[in-house]
């Protein structure tokens, strides 16, 4: 058995892999065109698990004559009338993490979306983790 | 348009505004093929779902503008699944690739996780090096779960702590993926071990 002295370099990996060594399947694309380019999103971090609701006051008709925003936009914003996590949003609208990001945080200036912050505080929580694991042993 | 400028106004975190749920990570981490995403689909209430992360080479993680029409752009596909514990928590759980290019993507991912299920394969017990070196590094909690691959050799636990030259404190479980009680119980494995180092005086510190 092999055994850990440090960090390996990647010539040590034996194994099935893909030609790059990543997981799942590759494929080239321009996720960015989206974005006009963009590939940082505005304003405060928006993470994985943050979650993402539409305001309230959002008028669909109002805002498909916005030329900010494209169709993507709009899509976005009809799958998240109910709270949604990015990554949910990523995976339905078939979108890169970091492109769903870019979007949300146009709709964000629009007022059109609340986004959570998720607080690295609650990992300091341990009556959340206990809730958690709980939850987990029941499972 | 009225400029809400880089802090949103109206867009303030809403954690207390009812109906959205809290949202908690634990990342699942290995080799490729040790069985991240059988773990994530054995307890997880959804189909695991895929999302996709662009990844760029290396040479151009910095912005250059200088040859940017041959930038070519892949992408790295992320496993995720889900555990509603109430209305108000939401476990998601990632399995993320292990290799070390993947990093930046880790850094991302490990802000306000939980802790972190590192994935092991006696056969190909190199590959989750790069893993527990990541989480020593930034100090997050993990685990490693030896997935129990039918044709592999068992091991000993402690040669394999040895061999993988873990701390007496990071827990070591032997676990079959595809069962969903053996995967229960290597995530409830690491939220003990989440809450004791919160509880034991130890300093937690978060992703970053």
């Amino acid at each position: 058995m092999t055994t850990r002295a440090g960090p390996p370099g990647h010539g040590e990996l034996g194994g099935r892999r893909n030609r790059d060594g990543s997981d799942g399947a590759e494929r080239v694309v321009r996720p960015y065109a989206l974005t006009a380019g963009r590939t940082r999103p505005s304003g405060a971090r928006i993470d994985v698990v943050a979650m993402v609701s539409a305001s309230r006051s959002v008028r669909p008709q109002g805002t498909e004559s916005d030329p900010e925003l494209g169709p993507e936009h709009l899509r976005l914003l009809r799958f998240c009338r109910l709270p949604v996590s990015v990554a949910d949003l990523a995976a339905r609208l078939d979108l890169p993490l970091g492109v769903v990001r870019i979007l949300l945080a146009d709709l964000r200036e629009h007022d059109l979306v609340y986004i959570s912050q998720t607080a690295p505080a609650g990992i300091r929580d341990v009556r959340v983790l206990k809730e958690v694991a709980d939850a987990l042993r029941r499972l | 348009m009225p400029y809400a400028g880089s802090e949103p106004a109206p867009g303030q975190p809403d954690d207390d505004q009812p109906g959205v749920p809290v949202a908690i990570k634990i990342l699942i981490a290995g080799g490729f093929g040790v069985g991240k995403t059988t773990l994530v689909g054995s307890v997880s209430e959804v189909r695991p779902l895929r999302t996709e992360e662009a990844l760029s080479e290396p040479s151009s993680l910095v912005d250059q503008l200088d040859g940017i029409e041959d930038k070519s752009t892949t992408t790295v596909a992320m496993d995720f699944g889900r555990i509603s514990i109430s209305d108000d928590l939401v476990v998601y759980l990632f399995g993320t690739p292990g290799q070390k290019r993947f990093w930046f993507m880790w850094d991302e991912l490990a802000y306000g996780a939980i802790g972190a299920v590192v994935m092991a394969d006696t056969r190909r017990l190199a590959d989750c090096f790069p893993s527990i070196d990541y989480f020593e590094r930034n100090g997050m909690p993990f685990v490693v779960a030896v997935n129990c691959f039918e044709d592999a050799r068992q091991y000993p636990v402690p040669t394999m702590r040895t061999a993988l030259n873990l701390t007496p404190d990071v827990p070591l479980l032997l676990c079959d993926a595809r069962e969903r009680t053996s995967s229960r119980d290597v995530l409830v494995a690491l939220v003990e071990h989440a809450v004791s180092r919160l509880t034991g005086g130890q300093p937690v510190t978060s992703a970053r």
